[in-house]
Formats: C-alpha cells, structure tokens, sequence
C-alpha cells in the first residue's frame, strides 16, 4: 500500500497539520511503510469476531449523581490560554 | 408541475439536569462567559468524561413516552472535527448503537386526521460551546458555558410533507419533553431547537430528491418560514434546469431566506469510533420498568380522557392539553366549579387565553389563578351575573387581582333577579315606546328583540336574561 | 562531575526503614537526591523540571509529620513523576513543545494518591513526546540516555524515569506504558517496572495517548518497592469511567509466599528469530530459577501475538488522533504567532507544536479512522484484538503467569533506528500484547548480554499483581541483578 503526496495532504488537512515541502515525501514513505507492515492484518480470520473497543469486557458505564460539584475557577483555568479578553477565548474571526 | 415536499427533522433537545453529562459544571443558563466550564467542558489534558445519570434517565422516559426501543446497551462515539467551540475537537454523541430507536408520535393534520411521525432513534450527546462576535473586531471570542450541557438529539423519520406537519409535530415533541420535565423547552435560550432535513420530488416518485439541511431553528415560526423557503428555492432551482446540492444552509430571520454555510462546506468525515474513555451505558429490565412508572399522564392520554371524562370536542381536548401546566390549571377549574366542563373549558381556552397571550404570560404566571377564574364561572352558572358581564368581570379580576365576587360587588354587577326590580324597568321601557308597543301587539315580534335590549340598558345588562324574557312576554301581551 | 552523594539505601524499601528508624530525615535523603539529579542532568536529560525548593518543603513537612507520629509506610520517601502526570502549579510538558509552557491547575489522581502517602516529587521526568516512541528520542526536551552507556537509548516511552532510577536519581519513579512504555525502558535500563491491569490505576490527569492501552505504573529497584508503592496510586477513581472499583490488596503480604505448585507459561511465539540470543539466553538462565523455586514450567501458545505490532499501530494511532485533537491553541498549548484566520491557527499551532513521530501517529490514525478505511483498518484490528485476547485467555487456563523476553535486544544506539519506523515500532514486539489483553505485566532485570541489561517479563491475568510481584519478588531474592548499579552511578 502506497500513498500519495496527494493522500497525505488530505490526511494533514483533516488533521489541521501544516507540513512543510521537505516533510510530505517524508510522510508519504513512512506511512507507506506502516501501512504496508499494517496490511498483515487483513490475512487474520475474524468472521464472527466482535470487535473489542475496550480491555476489560462485560463492565458497563457507571453514572453519576446529577450533582453541581464545580465552581468557576476561570482566572486559573485561563492562565494557560494564549489569548483571552474579557473571560472569552479570543481565535481569529468564525465566519459562518 | 407538481411537488412534494419531504421534510425531516432533528431536533435538539438540552436535558434539564443540574449539571453537565460529562462533569459537575452547573448548566445554568446566562452565567459569565467561562464561569461554568470546568476541566472537562474545556477539555484539558488528562481529564476525562463521567456520566451524568440524569441524563440517562431522562433519554429512557423520552424514549418510553414515544414507545421507542430502550437499548439494553448504547454506545457513545466521538464525531471527531475542528471548530471552536469544541472544546476537545470531537463531540461525544452515540452513533451506531443509541439509546432509544424506533419510536413514533402522532400529529393532528387541518382537516382533523392525524398522522404517523416516525421517530428513527434518539440519542444522547453533549452540546458545544458558543463564538460570539459583537464588539470584538476581527477576532471571535469563545464562551464555553454551554459545552458539555446534555442534549437528546431526536431524529425523525423523512415522514412530513409540509412545514405545517413539521410544525405541528415540532411543536408535539417540545409539548411531550415539558410533560416529561426533561427539558424547560426554552426556545430564545436555545434549550429546544431543530435542524431540517428539506427535499423536494415530483408527485409519484419513489425516490427522494437531494436534501439541504437547515441548521438551528430556534422558532417555531423560523422553522415554517424557513422550510417554505426552502422549497420554493428548491423547486425554482430544479425547474430552471439546476441542482440541487447536498448541504448545510443557514436561515437568516431577517433577510427570511436560507444561505449555504460556506465554513461547514468543507467535506466532512467525522472519523467516529467508540470512546474509549466511556463504557457501554447498560439499561436493564429493572431501570425501565422502574422509569416506566414515573411517567406523568402524557398529553394524548391526557387529550382522550377530556373527551371521555369532560365531554370536550378532540379539537379544545387539544389546545388544553398542549402543556402540563394548562391542563392542570383547567382539570383545577372543573374540579371547584364542579360541573359544566365545556364552559370551563371555553373560559380557559377564551378571556384566559386571550390575556395570557397579550400579556405574553405562561399559564404558570396567569394573573388570575384557578380558583379565581373557578369563583367567576360558578357565579355565572348560579346566575349572579351573566356571561358578558363576566368578561367583564374578569377583565377587573386580571388588572386588579381581586375575586370575581369583589368585582361583582365592587361594581355592583350582581344580576337583577328581584321579579319587581325587572318589571319595574319594563314598565318604564314600554311607557316610553307606545309606538314601538303598539306595533309589537299589532304583530310584529321582531320588535321582541328591541325590547329585551331597552330593558338591558336600563338595568345596566344586569337583568336575568331568562326572566327578563319570561316576563316581558308576559307584559308586552297586555 | 562533582563528587556523587550517595544513597543511604539501595531500595524504596530500604529508605523508608531508615527514615523510620530516624536515620537520616526526609529533608537529608531529598538534599541527596537532589544533588544526584543535579549531577546526572547533564549526562542523562532525565528530567524535564525539577522542583528543589517544593520537594525540601515537603521533605521538611514529612519529617514534622513523622515526628509528631503521623508517619505512614511511605512518609519522606523521594520519588518522581514522568511529565505526563499533571501536577498542580508545575510545569507538565508530557515531553513536547506543545506543552513546553503549560503548568497544570491540578493534580492527576495518580500524583495525588502517592503524595497522601507521604511520598515527596523531585521532580517531572523526560519522555517521549506524548508517549510515543521506545527510545526516548521524540522528546521536545532532547534523547535520554541510558546509565548504563550514555551512547545508547534508555528505552521509551518512560526513558526518564528508568535512567532516573537505574542512576539512583531517584529511588524510584511513576511511569506510563500504552504498548510497552514502562517495561521495555525498565528493561533496556536494568530496573523493575510494572504496567498494572488496565483500569487498576486511574488514568485521570494522565495525558492519554491511547485511551483503550494507557495505564500507570512504576520503574522501581525491586518488585518490593514496586509492591510497596503500588497500593497507594490504585483503586477506584469516581473522574475516571474505566477505573475498576474492586478493592485494592495489600501488594507486599504476599511477596513472600512459596512459588511451589505455580505454573508459569513459555509463550513460544516470544522465542522467535527477532529475539537476540544472548537475551534468549538469559531469560532461559531465569527460567532455571523459577523452577528450582519449585514452579511448573510449559510451553504455551498465543497463534494470533504476533499481529499484535500492526494490531497497535491501528488501535493507538487511531485513539492519537482523537485524543490530541484538543490541542488547538486556543484554551492551552503552543500558538502560533499572528493567524491569518482559523484553519492557519489550527494547522500551524498544531504543525510547529507536535513533533515528527507524534505528527505520524495523528496522520496514521487519522487515516484508519477516516471513511473507506474504517472497516479494513480499525474494525480489523478490533478483531485482531480480540482474538489476542482470546489467546492468552486460553493461555491462562493452562498456567498462572506467563513469562518471556521484554524486548527482542538490550539498548540500541541513540540515532540508530530512527531511518525506518517499522524497525523502531518492533522494539514493543514482546510488550504490546498485554496492553491489548489490558493485562498487567512486568518487567525485572535477569542478567546482562554485552555488558547491557536484559530484562524478563512476567504477565499476568486481570488483577493478578499481587501473584506477579510475589513470583517477582522471590527471584529478586534469589538474584541480585535488580541491585547493580552503573559504574559512574554507583
């Protein structure tokens, strides 16, 4: 399995990855690589397998009480935040 | 040319817990921006999700109201994409398997037939943040508050064919998730809102046409006009030899027409797959059951038994029942009056319908309560007044919040019952229109209708109108 | 390199007897610490932050605790965290750029477990970026290198924390394996590390990598130690759904107990062409031991283990892309500097913030998640998931823990693998396995193979710590190669 300058720049915009000229031949060979080495999966026999999203089976969500348990703590939270202004995260203009 | 149109919704709506389903911020509607996003609304790392039972239970009643299929097992997926006001870039929704599908509800068309609206599944998922642009030039600022509030997502089957149907079921599911008490069904607020799934076809074909979906209707009248919009944009479209092409338009309330979302344009792949961070929610026999038997009469229940109990056409059935709170407050006016149903009803659904709505007041907050409106119709059913100087009566009870027997007092409305009084007022009506008397005796007893009024003016409309009319008979025979 | 202080005791175990007995304070063994990782920094790069002046305070209030008679098992014990355990007010990079300026306003379930039981933080050790890699080369801060020949790697993910302890900068360090991130380092370093069974410890404030394959442990001297801090750092934790609300027993009651009649498993699909003889040879030597201790040994077979390097390369890589979506610039994390709109703030913040390796993996999982590939790559590998599963389920109808090589060679040079990622991925050949079962595991040195450590691993079935470290503990005490110590360390 080989995939293109073209497949990697899609795959890179759907992961909002910006990638140099120099960086796209280079992703384009070792994903091809990976995904070659991953093709060893398709000769397993999995009919009828359930796929297993989790590593303990048979447990089952717990819930929660419907409980108020957070105060606003925003100055704290938004210490890290590269830009804010009055309380709001400031990201260039949403144009809907 | 004729079209049919094929319209389907989805319908948000935010569950009234205390708290987020996936942390323990408060949602709370209007607080400071960013003052109830919590680790987890904001997605910080390292946090994880925990599920709000609340809103689990509250997915079950809605699905066990529709007569849906509960899952013995759903799954939440992450609908992985990019935007701001999302916090950890995926939205945690079910996708494959979701808590309630298969469920149906019925809505009353025009001409009194109702019809079949299937409900293909309901599901659970948190709800995003919001961007706000006012007074912030080139840039937008993000308010999380919002992130993380629970929402049913209810998706319709492809069943309605106008705006009218898609209204009239809207409005059958916002009446539904109040009775449950799942959701305050606040619309300005935007804690009940749609998106539309719009197509149009030829009459007769079996297939549907490309569908537009119209994100975030948050009006019933916006989901009308929007629709009507987007038909005739459709049709127009296809019959000048166009294309329609799938996908996400924007309504625009003051322009009243649909435009295409240029930002959401971008070919979308959601990339779900289950969250590994959340197990599969298991509802057993047990917890529906038990569920099942906390569900309130739901309004179609509710519809029959006025019928049935109350003798109410399906029509008033209704308009009574179209909220919990209205029917209540019009169960509580039967029940101390005691009797006549049907004028309880026509007073509920008449003046107070009338000041509610011009006072832009829910039933709740009704300036005249039950009991009061209770006190003025037994006054009319006893007789003390009559039911146009009632609305006048009430009118007095609605500015100055006094009983319907004080304003009758105070005004001095009481109805003339005193046969002496009454006779009094017609002795003086016909000493004052020989001509008119003379005439009526001569034959014409058309003239029967003039007297009846003289004799209301003269006593101030307060006469009995029954024994006004058995005695002026009597007196105008000579 | 200035004169290297000492510490007074080889083991956690040991340290904390001493503290008890009043030989030495908290505030002198931490001072020691200190000035161990003061000295080794330059050569290994363990750390990313240390925090003298918090660990003295602590040390010193350890020590006011213990005298006034509140001292627990663990009172005034150093210790440190990989840099993907967020903790409060300090510096929490989980070794990239992207973090490099983020300080954590809380403290991961992990943190604060082991801080309750009196343990002081020397500080925040190196990794691979995000966890991803087995060398410890994708780090932002810089390659950690191994104690025992600074030309080669110490391992990866957890490469800080296993130089850290093999120099006896620390007495011992958390760690976090998704597909062999704990042991393998532990291995390639000569030390004890433990991966617990998934949902054992809680994950809340752990940086995820891989949500379905995370889980915290520890890179310690002996299994002892590992038993001994291990307690405190498990149990139910209501902020995290997959934490298992069984109760937690006590680790070290049973380190003792006799391992007649215990019936250990040889994997042969572990024995393949890929492992090293001499490494072979070591785990065999070990072999030896278990039985002269009175165990059962069998050979055992799991067919489908080896799909379990591609089964990994789809599952992790596809929970990556998801859960390192939130690294946007906007709430935290690196920016980039003056957007031009929304897109360019997302792909360059992300572009210049991540590291290659990290970069791979988003754009790997982002592809095996995306429509078309679905079925064939994730819901396949789910599959092949499953039926791993299935093998060592099987596998332990017939024995009781199972037991192999940890990683197919001893430490490779630093540089030496990086051309090709295949070859580097099939580093966690022998570890990967046991994240997919969500099986807890372990790694303890058995010997040396060209003067470099070797290490063997033990793997259990669910919530079978207490048997792995007992059979753990009783080589350990019929062996002393968990006890050498780098010359220049020593």
């Amino acid at each position: 399995m080989s995939l293109s300058r073209t497949d990697i720049e899609n795959i890179a915009r759907l992961a909002r990855l910006e990638l140099s000229e120099a960086e796209i031949p280079v992703y384009a060979d070792s994903l091809s690589r990976i995904f070659a080495f991953v093709g060893d999966l398709e000769r397993a026999p999995t009919e009828g397998i359930t796929p297993m999203a989790h590593p303990l089976p048979g447990l089952s969500q717990r819930l929660r009480p419907d409980e108020v348990t957070e105060t606003d703590r925003r100055d704290l939270y938004q210490r890290n935040a590269p830009r804010v202004e009055a309380g709001l995260y400031l990201v260039p203009k949403v144009i809907e | 040319m004729e079209w049919e149109t094929v319209i389907g919704l989805e319908i948000h709506a935010q569950l009234a817990t205390r708290s987020k389903i996936f942390s323990g911020s408060a949602t709370a509607y209007g607080a400071e921006p960013n003052t109830q996003a919590d680790l987890v609304d904001l997605g910080y790392p390292g946090v994880l999700p925990v599920l709000n039972g609340e809103a689990v239970r509250m997915a079950v009643r809605f699905g066990l109201a529709i007569g849906a299929r509960i899952a013995p097992r759903s799954v939440f997926a992450r609908k992985n994409y990019f935007y701001p006001d999302l916090p950890k870039g995926y939205q945690i929704s079910q996708y494959e398997l979701p808590i309630v599908a298969e469920g149906a509800l019925e809505i009353v068309l025009d001409d009194g037939t109702r019809k079949r609206i299937g409900i293909t599944r309901a599901h659970l998922e948190e709800d995003a943040g919001k961007s706000l642009h006012e007074g912030l030039p080139g840039v937008s600022g993000i308010d999380l508050n919002r992130a993380g509030t629970p929402l049913i997502e209810i998706v319709s089957e492809p069943d309605m064919r106008s705006a009218k149907e898609a209204v009239a079921y809207m409005k059958k599911v916002h009446t539904l998730v109040r009775y449950l008490e799942i959701c305050d069904g606040n619309m300005q607020e935007g804690s009940f809102r749609c998106d539309a799934n719009v197509s149009v076809r030829r009459k007769g074909a079996d297939k549907f046409g490309t569908r537009a979906e119209i994100k975030n209707l948050n009006s019933f009248r916006y989901v009308e006009k929007a629709i009507n919009f987007e038909v005739e944009r459709q049709i127009e479209l296809i019959e000048s030899g166009g294309k329609v092409v799938q996908e996400t338009r924007l309504y625009d309330p003051d322009k009243g027409e649909t435009r295409s979302m240029r930002s959401k344009e971008e070919a979308n792949d959601y990339r779900y797959f289950p969250d590994p961070d959340l197990l599969p929610v298991a509802v057993g026999p047990e917890v529906i059951e038990s569920l099942r038997a906390t569900l309130p009469e739901l309004p179609d229940e509710k519809a029959a038994r006025f019928v049935r109990e109350h003798g109410l056409s399906e029509y008033d059935a209704g308009v009574l029942t179209a909220s919990r709170e209205l029917g209540a407050y019009y169960e509580d006016v039967v029940r101390i009056v005691g009797h006549d149903p049907k004028l309880c009803a026509n007073w509920v659904m008449g003046d107070l319908a009338a000041f509610l709505n011009r006072d832009n007041l829910e039933v709740g907050q009704s300036k005249v309560g039950s009991a009061a409106l209770a006190g003025l119709v037994t006054r009319i059913v006893d007789a003390t007044i009559s039911g146009k100087i009632a609305k006048e009566v009430f009118e007095a009870m609605w500015e100055t919040g006094d009983g319907a027997d004080a304003v009758i007092e105070q005004k001095g409305l009481r109805q003339i019952t005193d046969t002496g009084a009454i006779e009094a007022a017609i002795d003086e009506v016909m000493a004052k229109n020989p001509g008119q008397l003379a005439d009526y005796r001569s034959g014409k007893d058309k003239l029967f209708g003039f007297f009846v009024g003289q004799v209301m003016k003269a006593t101030g409309g307060k006469a009995n109108p029954a024994q006004l009319n058995e005695l002026l008979k009597k007196k105008l025979a000579g | 390199m200035t004169a290297l202080p000492s510490l007074p005791a080889p083991t956690v175990a040991g340290l904390a007897r001493g503290l008890a007995r009043g030989e030495y304070s908290s505030v002198e063994l931490t001072r020691a610490c200190l000035a161990r990782i003061a000295a080794g920094q330059p050569a290994l790069n363990a750390f990313v932050t240390v925090t003298d002046e918090s660990a003295l305070a602590a040390a010193a209030a350890a020590d006011a605790a213990r005298a006034a008679g509140h001292a627990g098992a663990l009172t005034g014990v150093p210790i440190a965290h990989k840099d993907i355990f967020c903790t409060e007010g300090v510096l929490t990079t989980c070794g990239s750029k992207m973090l490099s300026g983020f300080v954590s306003p809380y403290d991961a379930t992990v943190v604060r477990g082991l801080k309750a039981a009196g343990t002081v933080m020397l500080g925040k050790l190196n990794m691979d970026e995000f966890a991803m890699g087995s060398s410890n080369e994708t780090s932002f801060f810089g390659p950690v290198r191994n104690p025992w020949d600074p030309t080669k790697v110490p391992g990866g993910s957890s490469g800080g924390s296993a130089a850290a302890v093999a120099a006896r900068l620390a007495p011992a360090a958390t760690a976090t394996d998704t597909g062999g991130s704990i042991r393998q380092p532990a291995a390639l370093c000569g030390i004890t590390g433990i991966k617990p069974t998934y949902g054992r410890v809680s994950r809340y404030g752990m940086i995820a990598f891989a949500s379905s394959l995370d889980q915290g442990g520890l890179i310690t001297v002996s299994a002892e130690d590992a038993a001994l801090l291990l307690g405190p750092m498990s149990g139910f934790d209501p902020r995290d759904s997959t934490s298992v609300d069984s109760p937690v027993p006590d680790y070290a009651a049973t380190l003792g107990d006799s391992l007649e009649g215990l019936t250990i498993g040889l994997v042969r699909e572990f024995f393949d062409k890929g492992l090293d003889g001499d490494c072979g040879q070591r785990v065999r030597e070990a072999i030896a031991v278990y039985e002269r201790l009175g165990a059962k040994v069998r050979e055992v077979s799991c067919p489908n283990l080896p799909l379990s390097v591609p089964t990994y390369y789809v599952v992790a890589p596809a929970e990556c892309s998801s859960n390192l979506a939130r690294f946007d610039g906007v709430r935290f994390g690196h920016r980039c500097e003056s957007p031009r709109n929304l897109a360019d703030l997302y792909c360059r913040s992300r572009g210049e913030g991540f590291g290659a390796e990290v970069k791979r993996r988003i754009m790997t999982g982002t592809y095996v998640l995306s429509a078309g590939y679905f079925d064939a790559y994730y819901l396949k590998a789910q599959r092949v998931r499953q039926l791993i599963s299935a093998d060592f389920a099987r596998a332990f109808g017939e024995c009781d823990l199972l037991l192999g090589p940890t990683a197919p060679t001893t430490a490779f040079g630093i540089g030496e693998k990086n051309d090709d990622p295949i070859t580097m991925y099939l580093n966690d050949i022998y570890t990967i396995g046991a994240n997919l079962a969500g099986l807890p595991a372990m790694s303890i040195p058995c010997g040396f193979a060209g003067g470099l450590p070797v290490g063997l691993q033990l793997i259990g079935p669910h919530f079978s710590e207490a048997r792995m470290l007992n059979a753990a503990h009783r080589y350990q005490q019929e062996t002393d190669w968990h006890l050498r110590v780098p010359s220049a360390w020593a």
